[in-house]
């Protein structure tokens, strides 16, 4: 009876969360349209109490329900925190596009929060079952959401290559984990680290079993994070999906991923390290290559940033690859400078859409600061960050990074990606000079509700206000990384 | 207060432009633009005032760094906010904090579409710069150097010419190219010593193929700045786009970003590299001053003309540094110094030009003796300045450059020397075919000469080259310590005992 009592409350914040996501789908059926502006109440105020009792509930130690499928680290909480931040940001940013849209709906935000569910289930998922449950509800939200507009075409055929690919990752991913699974007998992460350790030496052949069945695991986490050589789907689905929808997509579930990579490769299988320490440095190295090479010739928003977060990962994936404590808190640093940058780049896109147009050629932000200088002022700092210049977040971001990897002894590897870094800052300068340096094209007055346009300005200085201030987010995620691994 | 304001002088130096700059941001209004301008005066002004006592309470004796203020900043990464200035950097501080004021007043019915903007990165830049010359912290040294970039970037971007994009784009991409290489070295040294103080760095000893290493990766940030042959082709593009304001900021200051982070980075770092790569710095110094002056010869635009010319000009700098001996280093801080009052002289009189008759070539002009004959006596000064006539400031640092070279060699001196008459040639050329002959066309026919505010900066630029000239003794005494602890530190080896 104790055992459950704990584990309930260890759980608390998804059971909410989860709770919350129903209700609203119920109560969405006795509103008017013109009242439905209390589901996006009731949807900010689940994030609200969800965050409420993920802080007050937080202990330093380690906690373990559900007899081990379900852990309560420092990791947890913070990831937990990262979310239901970035997803509470995304409901203000998408709300009026939604509106203009006819998609500010129940729907949305129930499947938005289930795939809070998702994510929560992913971060804290010490088990293997545990861990692709949570992805899964994850991605079928995501499916779900990218067709949530059904009489868009371009949405549904973005949709269908999702589903497909996605669906065909997630069958890689369970593949591996059973070969895991039929090698050491054991679901729980901490389990089969043990095993693995304690195992004798194994034969030639069954070394090889487990090294396919991490072969798989890489593969299927590479397909969600988007990285090359499995990122096929990302520039379509970016392109195709409602940009609030590309929104969500490209920001919080990277935290989640993260949380999976760390959980799967760094506590359960910490003893296969030097093997998808070479797997992530391939992939890492050809994301950072592709995302930069290709994003130059894009002359859609949308695909820009597409690549450009390929790119991302190709440097999130750097810090991994140390797998070393001090790669894991940089990769980790990097992921949330990511989530910032990316909800304040595409929170402007959706500012600048309105009724019928969609923001989403470059050429629509030529002479922004002719419109707006406010409003170009922040996309300058989101294209500043994401290009790594200081004083913005995005130069500590890669410069945490690349410091893991050289510490790694990855030298050369660290020189050929600043270089990388130059070419990919061509592209975001290519957004300044459209926004500063181009006459207008549009003329059409740019609306926004306040608070939208309060919050996203608050985001985009953040990133200037932590890159003066770094220190506190990077001990955050410290903390997070060190308790939870040591 | 007063306590607190010289305890946290080179702060002040450094904040007070950027937050005046933010200030004037708020005043934007281009129908009103004059309560902008004033604005920007007031505080590139009090931004000035505030780096004289740097000058007014230093220490002549002392050759290391004074006017020290810190705090932690990063504990993660043990980066602290550390500030300190020596004999080498409070001189370019006070020329950055002059400059900005010059800036401003050069701009002031010049610009006329989005004056706060304009006037606003001037001033960030300003503190940025500032911060460059003070920081003694690795990554905070390396912030300002990049985040000066960005108002740089919108300057050229937003109020240069016809090729302005393609300069700018340039210009930002070959900087950053060269700056990420330093920030690998920067991070190679943390994990080799624990910490980013520039300090710790000087100690620590290094096997030279290591030191050869850090010195090209430096090399590869400082030589794209001053610039260095070959790398240069950035700064002629830069120059012909940039306005007159952000071509007078490239050439007087940010090229000596990269003279002065050779003297405190890549040298002490790595003095071995220095010694071993000497000749090869020092080819790559005489071909910019004997091949760029040739190439500055046949320039038919006058802003490309000067922008070769402060190549040229610039290699006089890292040939004064690599000769290793006193003269050579005090006549290229000489020279930095010099040659940010004379460029700056030289361009605000192009863009005098450029603002009456809208054309930078040579051919367009023609006998504007006649019509402007005082703008001509000030042209003529500087032209005579430029090409090193002694009694001004041009002449001092080249000279002792060349005494310093023929110490170690006398072919170095005999190329250098060169320059002397290129210089002549390619600046009284262009003099002569601007300045006299007969009324080339229209245009110059009915030009006005100077008005009050051209005046007075071109009078006060006059000023200082000319005093400079005669007695520059107050800018070598404050050198002279900080360059003979450099040498004394250049000539120990940092190799490690038994290699």
């Amino acid at each position: 009876m104790e055992n459950i009592r704990y584990d309930l409350v260890t759980a608390l914040p998804e059971m909410i969360v989860l709770g919350m996501a129903m209700l609203i789908l119920l109560a969405d059926l006795f509103l008017k349209q013109s009242n439905r502006i209390a589901i996006y109440a009731l949807a900010q105020l689940t994030l609200f109490v969800a965050a409420y009792f993920t802080w007050t509930t937080h202990t330093p130690s380690v906690g373990y329900a559900f007899t081990g499928a379900f852990v309560d680290d420092t990791m947890s909480d913070v990831l937990k925190l990262m979310i239901y931040l970035g997803t509470g940001l995304l409901f203000v940013y998408s709300r009026q596009y939604l509106q203009m849209r006819n998609m500010f709906c129940g729907e949305f935000y129930a499947l938005v929060l289930f795939a809070v569910v998702g994510m929560m289930i992913m971060v804290s998922g010490q088990s293997l079952l545990t861990l692709y449950i949570g992805l899964e509800l994850l991605s079928l939200s995501l499916y779900a959401l990218v067709a949530l507009d059904r009489d868009n075409s371009r949405a549904t055929e973005a949709a269908m290559k999702y589903f497909v690919l996605g669906a065909l990752a997630s069958g890689m991913l369970l593949y591996g984990m059973s070969m895991i699974y039929g090698m050491t007998g054991n679901l729980n992460l901490s389990d089969i680290n043990h095993a693995l350790m304690n195992a004798p030496m194994p034969s030639q052949e069954l070394h090889a079993v487990l090294i396919l069945g991490l072969v798989f695991i890489v593969a299927g986490l590479a397909f969600k994070l988007g990285a090359v050589p499995f990122q096929m789907w990302v520039p379509d689905v970016y392109e195709g999906s409602p940009t609030a929808m590309t929104m969500l997509i490209s920001s919080v579930p990277k935290i989640a991923a993260f949380a999976f990579i760390i959980r799967m490769l760094a506590q359960g299988l910490q003893t296969l390290a030097v093997d998808w320490q070479q797997m992530l440095m391939i992939m890492a190295v050809l994301s950072i290559i592709l995302g930069n090479v290709t994003a130059i010739a894009q002359t859609n928003l949308k695909r820009m940033l597409a690549y450009s977060t390929i790119s991302h990962v190709g440097f999130v994936l750097f810090g991994l690859m140390s797998a070393s404590i001090n790669g894991f808190v940089s990769a980790l640093f990097y992921i949330a400078s990511y989530v910032l940058m990316t909800l304040a780049g595409f929170g402007i896109i959706l500012l600048l859409s309105r009724k019928g147009f969609e923001a989403e050629q470059l050429n629509d932000l030529k002479g922004l600061n002719q419109r707006s200088p406010w409003i170009a002022f922040l996309m300058l700092i989101v294209m500043f960050s994401m290009a790594g210049v200081p004083p913005t977040l995005g130069f500590y971001a890669k410069f945490t990074v690349l410091q893991a990897a050289l510490q790694a002894g990855y030298l050369w590897l660290v020189v050929f990606a600043v270089l990388m870094a130059v070419i990919g800052a061509f592209y975001y300068l290519r957004i300044i000079k459209l926004m500063y340096f181009d006459e207008p094209q549009d003329f059409a007055p740019i609306q926004a509700p306040v608070e939208m346009r309060m919050v996203l300005s608050l985001n985009a200085l953040a990133l200037l206000g932590i890159g003066l201030m770094p220190q506190w987010l990077m001990s955050v995620c410290g903390y997070a990384v060190v308790k939870s691994l040591s | 207060m007063v306590e607190y304001f010289t305890q946290h002088l080179l702060s002040f130096a450094i904040w007070l432009p950027i937050l005046a700059g933010i200030l004037v941001l708020f005043t934007a209004n281009d129908s009103k633009p004059n309560a902008t301008r004033w604005v920007a005066l007031i505080g590139s002004l009090v931004s000035f005032a505030v780096t004289v006592p740097l000058y007014t309470h230093f220490n002549f004796a002392d050759g290391g760094f004074q006017f020290q203020e810190g705090f932690q900043w990063i504990l993660t990464f043990n980066i602290n906010y550390h500030l300190g200035a020596d004999g080498i950097a409070v001189p370019l501080i006070l020329l950055t904090s002059f400059t900005t004021v010059i800036v401003v007043i050069a701009a002031w019915e010049v610009i006329e579409k989005r004056v706060a903007q304009y006037m606003a990165s001037f001033l960030i830049m300003s503190g940025l710069m500032i911060g460059v010359f003070s920081a003694l912290d690795a990554i905070l040294y390396y912030v300002f150097w990049e985040a000066m970039l960005i108002p740089m970037f919108l300057v050229i971007g937003i109020w240069g010419g016809p090729n302005r994009v393609y300069a700018t784009v340039k210009f930002f991409l070959y900087t950053l190219l060269g700056s990420l290489l330093m920030l690998v070295a920067f991070i190679y040294l943390y994990h080799q010593t624990g910490s980013f103080e520039i300090v710790d760095y000087y100690k620590f000893p290094m096997p030279l193929n290591v030191q050869t290493l850090i010195f090209l990766a430096f090399f590869a940030a400082f030589a794209v700045k001053i610039p260095m042959w070959p790398v240069h082709t950035w700064l002629p593009d830069a120059h012909v786009e940039a306005p007159t304001g952000g071509s007078v900021v490239l050439a007087a200051i940010a090229l000596k970003l990269g003279g002065y982070s050779f003297l405190r980075f890549a040298m002490p770092i790595a003095p071995d590299a220095a010694h071993h790569l000497s000749g090869f710095m020092i080819s790559l110094s005489l071909i910019a001053i004997v091949y760029i002056a040739l190439v500055a010869l046949v320039q038919k635009d006058m802003k490309k003309l000067i922008a070769y010319s402060s190549i040229s000009h610039m290699g006089f700098v890292t040939l004064g540094f690599f000769i290793f001996n006193n003269l050579g280093l005090e006549g290229a801080m000489v020279q930095m110094v010099s040659h940010g009052f004379i460029s700056a002289a030289m361009f605000l009189c192009v863009g005098v030009l450029y603002d009456r008759v809208h054309s930078r070539q040579i051919e367009a002009y023609g006998g504007v003796a006649n019509t402007m004959p005082v703008f001509a006596a000030f042209a003529v000064l500087f032209a005579m300045a430029n090409s090193g006539l002694p009694g001004t400031s041009g002449f001092v640092g080249e000279f002792m450059v060349i005494l310093g070279a023929i110490q170690v060699n006398f072919w170095y001196a005999f190329l250098a020397s060169f320059t002397l008459i290129f210089g002549a040639a390619y600046t009284l050329w262009m003099v002569k075919r601007v300045f006299y002959g007969e009324v080339a066309n229209q245009h110059v026919a009915t030009l006005k000469d100077l008005n009050k505010r051209e005046f007075l900066i071109l009078a006060t630029l006059a000023i200082l080259v000319l005093a400079l000239g005669v007695y520059p003794q107050p800018l070598t005494d404050m050198t002279n310590a900080t360059v003979t602890q450099l040498l004394s530190q250049l000539s120990q080896s940092k190799l490690p005992a038994g290699l």
